[in-house]
C-alpha cells in the first residue's frame, strides 16, 4: 500500500508538494536523527531492498550521504559513477535504465548535470527515484535537511524571513530551497547582483534584492550559496574580490541579521569568497555541520518511504 | 485511366478558395495533362465531354497546393532523419506542393553542384517540387560570401544561412549589397547569437524549469540591426520565424518606410506558447524558442493584419536520438509538413481571419516572395492543386507521419481540416478523396 500521507513513487522535486506531505518527511527524518545518535545506528526498514546511486556528476558528499543514509537502514547499496563528459551521455542515460531495471532496484538515486534529465530517466525505470540534484533544476533533499535544520532550531518554518544569498541563477538548492520554504508559510529573500538573479523570479513569490546589507535586515536565517570559480573571472562576477567585497557574509553584513539568526551553507564552502571563516565557523549561530548531520537522517526518511511505495508496485508488476 | 499520363480532369462541385485573385466560391476547375486550363464558378453546366474524368469534390476546397518557403531537408548528409523521398511524401500528405529548403544539408548547399544534385533528386521523386535557398556564406561559416549569383542562375531562390543568423553585421551588410546587384533575397535567422545561448524562452517558466534562457531581445536586437543595414544598403531582406511582438511592430514600421522587408512565422508561434514545453518535453525545444502568450497573440495579429507574409512549415526533422535526450541535449525544431495546414486553419476556425486569408499566407503569399509562378489558379499555370476537408477533424498522431522523423510538438492535438487529395502537374500524388486507388467516388462522365 503507498504510504498514505506521502503517495509518491518519486522525489523529483519540491514543486508540487503540499504542506503536509513536506511535513511528513520531517517528522520521519526527526525519527531518524534520534536514532542516529544513538550508539546502535541500525535499522531493518529496508533489509534486502537495492539502493543505486547514479551520478552523473561529480559528488561526494551527497552521495556519501545518501550511502550511508541507505545502509543505516539496513539496504544493499551500489554507486555508480557515469562519466557524463562523452558525446553520447544522452544515449548512456537511457540506456543506462534499461540496465538498471534489469537489476530490480527499489530506489534510484539520481544526480545529472542537466535540469529535467532525472525526471526522463524516471518515466523509464521501473523503481522509485529520488533527484539527488538536476542541472540548476532542483535538489530536494537539500531543501528537506535545510527545513529540518530550521525546523528543530527555530521550531518552526511557518513566518520566518529566510535570505538566501549567491548564484541562485545555477542553483538548484536555492530552488528547492526557495519553494519549499514559500510553500511552508516563511518568507524569502533573494540576494544577489543582477547577472546571478533568475529572469522573472520575483514572479515565484521570492522579494529580490541587490544590496546585502539592505536584504538582510532582521532575517531569521541566512542561507548562503556556493559561487563556482569558473563564473568568478568575469563572465557573471568581475573577481572574487569584488564579490566578497559586496555579497560574502561577513560580521558586518551578519550584524542586520536578528541576533539569533542562523547561518547556512549547502557545502563546499569557499572560504574568503563568498563566506568569512570567522562567521563559518561562529558556534553559535553556523549551523553548517548540523546541515550536514541532518541530511544522512532526511535521506533515511525519503528512501524509506520511497522504497515502500514501491515495493507493492513492484510485486505488482511481478506477479502480472 | 493511368495516373501517370492524366488527361482531362473536370473538377466539380468544389469550393475555389484562389486567394490571388480574391476568389472564394462554388466553382470549378478543368485541368488537361499538367496544366489548368479553365476555371469558373459554371464551367461545365452537367456537360462534360466523354474524354474527361470528373472529380466530385462533393463541396470540398480548393486551393492552389501550398508553398511552403521554409523546410529542411536532411538529403544529403542525414538521410536516416528525412530523406528527399519522405520529405515528399510528407509534404505532398500535407498538401504542399511546392516547398523551398535550406541549404544547412551536409554538403551544404553553397555551390552548384550540390544544388543540381537535390534539383535532380527531386525531379526523379516527381513528388513535391523542390526549390532550394543558396548558402549566403560559404560552409554556413557566416564569414566570406558564398557564390550568390552563380547559385542564383543554378536555382537558388533566395539565400540564407538557414538555421545560423548571419550574425557579423559587416557580413550581413556585404551580403545585403551583393545580393542587391542580382535582386536576390537575403533571408535571416534572426537571433542575436551571443544571446541565445540558451534553450527555451527565458523568463518565469526557464527559471522554473532551471533552464537557461533565451531572451525575446535576441531576436528583436538582430532584427533591429538587420532592418538598419536593409536601410542603408537598399537589400531585400527576410526574416524568417518571427516569434515575438515586438518583431512584429519592427517589420511593420520597416514595411511602413518603405523598406523591402518581408517577414514569415510558422504555426508554433500562432498555436502554441511555452507552456508547451511542460515536463521538459523535447519535442516543443524549437529555435526561435516557443514565446509567451502576448507574443503568440501578436503573431496572430500580425497574421491577420498583413504583416506577417506568410506561413512556412519550418520543418526540421530529428530523429530519436536526437530528442530522447536531456532537454538541454535535445536539438532544436519541430516536424511540421504534414500539419501545416491543419493547424494553420486554427486561424481560420478561431474566427481570427477569413478561410481565404488563411490560405493567402500558405499560398500566393510565399510564391509572389519568391517569385515563384505558383500557388495561385490560373489559366496555363501549372496544375498544382490541393483539396481539403477545413472542418473535419483528426488527430495529429505523429506515429502515422509520412515523414521518417514524428518530432511534432502538436502530437496528440485534435485539429480540424484534412487534406484530401494534392495534385502536383494535373496529377493526384495524394489522394484519400478516392481517385487513385478506388474510383468509386468517381462519376464517369455521361455524353
Amino acid at each position: 500500500m503507498l504510504n498514505p500521507v506521502f503517495p509518491h513513487r518519486h522525489l523529483l522535486g519540491i514543486e508540487g508538494l503540499s504542506p503536509a506531505e513536506i511535513n511528513h518527511l520531517l517528522d520521519r527524518s526527526d525519527y531518524y536523527v534520534a536514532l542516529n545518535r544513538a550508539p546502535e545506528k541500525m535499522s531493518d526498514a529496508l533489509r534486502g531492498r537495492t539502493i543505486v546511486n547514479l551520478f552523473f556528476e561529480n559528488s561526494t558528499r551527497t552521495r556519501t550521504s545518501f550511502e550511508l543514509a541507505a545502509k543505516r537502514l539496513g539496504a544493499n547499496v551500489i554507486n555508480m559513477q557515469v562519466e557524463s563528459s562523452s558525446v553520447a551521455k544522452g544515449e548512456t542515460l537511457i540506456d543506462t535504465a534499461v540496465t538498471l531495471n534489469a537489476m530490480h532496484p527499489d530506489v534510484l538515486v539520481v544526480r545529472h548535470p542537466d535540469s529535467g534529465a532525472v525526471k526522463l530517466l524516471a518515466d523509464k525505470v521501473n523503481c522509485g527515484v529520488v533527484n539527488g540534484g538536476d542541472g540548476s533544476h532542483e535538489h530536494p533533499t537539500q531543501a528537506l535537511l535545510d527545513a529540518l535544520t530550521i525546523r528543530r532550531r527555530k521550531g518552526k518554518l511557518n513566518g520566518l524571513l529566510v535570505a538566501i544569498c549567491g548564484d541562485v541563477l545555477h542553483s538548484r538548492v536555492a530552488r528547492s530551497n526557495f519553494l519549499l520554504l514559500l510553500t511552508m508559510g516563511a518568507r524569502v529573500r533573494i540576494i544577489a547582483p543582477r547577472t546571478l538573479i533568475p529572469s522573472q523570479v520575483d514572479r515565484m513569490g521570492v522579494e529580490v534584492f541587490t544590496d546585502m546589507t539592505a536584504g538582510l535586515k532582521d532575517v531569521d536565517i541566512v542561507m548562503m550559496l556556493r559561487v563556482q570559480n569558473e563564473r568568478m573571472r568575469g563572465s557573471f562576477i568581475p573577481s572574487v574580490r569584488e564579490y566578497f567585497h559586496f555579497f560574502g557574509l561577513d560580521r558586518a553584513k551578519l550584524a542586520q541579521a536578528k541576533p539569533d539568526a542562523l547561518i547556512m551553507h549547502p557545502g563546499p564552502m569557499n572560504r574568503g569568497t563568498e563566506i568569512d571563516s570567522d562567521v563559518a565557523d561562529d558556534f553559535e549561530r553556523s549551523v553548517i555541520r548540523e546541515q550536514v548531520e541532518l541530511g544522512v537522517a532526511v535521506r533515511m526518511a525519503v528512501l524509506e518511504i520511497l522504497a515502500l511505495n514501491n515495493r507493492d508496485v513492484q510485486a505488482r508488476k511481478a506477479a502480472s | 485511366m493511368s495516373v501517370a499520363k492524366p488527361g482531362r480532369i473536370a473538377y466539380i462541385n468544389a469550393r475555389v478558395v484562389d486567394p490571388a485573385s480574391g476568389f472564394d466560391g462554388p466553382g470549378e476547375v478543368l485541368t488537361s495533362g499538367q496544366e489548368i486550363l479553365d476555371i469558373g464558378s459554371k464551367l461545365f453546366d452537367g456537360k462534360v465531354s466523354a474524354d474527361t474524368q470528373v472529380v466530385d469534390c462533393q463541396g470540398m476546397c480548393l486551393a492552389p497546393g501550398l508553398v511552403d518557403m521554409r523546410v529542411q531537408l536532411r538529403e544529403p548528409g542525414e538521410e536516416h532523419k528525412e530523406s528527399l523521398k519522405s520529405a515528399g511524401e510528407a509534404a505532398v500528405a500535407g498538401g504542399v506542393t511546392t516547398m523551398v529548403c535550406l541549404p544547412n544539408t551536409n554538403p551544404v548547399v553553397d555551390d552548384e553542384p550540390t544544388l543540381e544534385f537535390v534539383a535532380r533528386r527531386a525531379r526523379q521523386l516527381a513528388l513535391t517540387k523542390v526549390y532550394c535557398y543558396g548558402a549566403v556564406t560559404k560552409g554556413l561559416q557566416g564569414k566570406e560570401l558564398a557564390e550568390m549569383g552563380l547559385l542564383s542562375k543554378a536555382g537558388a531562390l533566395a539565400f540564407t544561412d538557414a538555421t545560423r543568423a548571419i550574425a557579423d553585421a559587416q557580413v550581413m551588410r556585404r551580403a545585403l549589397q551583393y545580393a542587391a546587384t542580382f535582386g536576390l533575397m537575403i533571408v535571416q535567422h534572426p537571433e542575436e547569437p551571443t544571446l541565445a545561448g540558451g534553450v527555451m524562452n527565458a523568463g518565469e517558466i526557464a527559471t522554473r524549469m532551471g533552464l537557461s534562457g533565451i531572451p525575446r531581445e535576441a531576436e528583436i536586437i538582430m532584427l533591429e540591426r538587420d532592418i538598419r543595414l536593409t536601410a542603408m544598403t537598399g537589400g531585400r531582406y527576410h526574416a524568417a520565424h518571427i516569434s515575438t511582438a515586438d518583431s512584429v511592430e519592427i517589420i511593420a514600421r520597416a514595411k511602413k518606410q518603405g523598406l523591402n522587408v518581408t517577414c514569415d512565422t510558422a504555426p508554433f508561434y500562432f498555436s502554441l506558447n511555452e507552456l508547451a514545453v511542460g515536463d521538459y518535453k523535447t519535442f516543443a525545444k524549437l529555435s526561435p524558442p516557443l514565446r509567451n502568450e502576448q507574443d503568440r497573440q501578436a503573431i496572430v495579429a500580425g497574421l491577420k493584419s498583413g504583416v506577417i507574409d506568410a506561413i512556412a512549415s519550418d520543418h526540421a526533422p530529428h530523429d530519436q536520438d536526437s530528442k530522447r535526450l536531456p532537454f538541454p541535449q535535445a536539438a532544436f525544431g519541430g516536424s511540421g509538413l504534414e500539419t501545416l495546414l491543419a493547424v494553420s486553419l486554427d486561424l481560420f476556425h478561431n474566427g481570427d481571419m477569413p478561410l481565404i486569408e488563411v490560405i493567402r499566407r500558405l499560398t500566393s503569399g510565399p510564391a509572389k516572395l519568391l517569385g515563384l509562378e505558383a500557388g495561385r489558379l490560373t489559366r496555363g499555370q501549372k496544375a498544382d492543386l490541393v483539396i481539403f476537408n477545413p472542418d473535419e477533424s483528426w488527430k495529429v498522431i505523429a506515429d502515422a507521419f509520412k515523414s521518417k522523423s514524428k518530432n511534432s510538438p502538436f502530437d496528440g492535438r485534435p485539429v480540424q481540416g484534412r487534406v484530401l487529395r494534392t495534385v502536383i502537374d494535373g496529377r493526384a500524388v495524394y489522394d484519400v478523396l478516392g481517385a487513385a486507388q478506388a474510383p468509386a467516388r468517381l462519376t464517369a462522365a455521361k455524353a
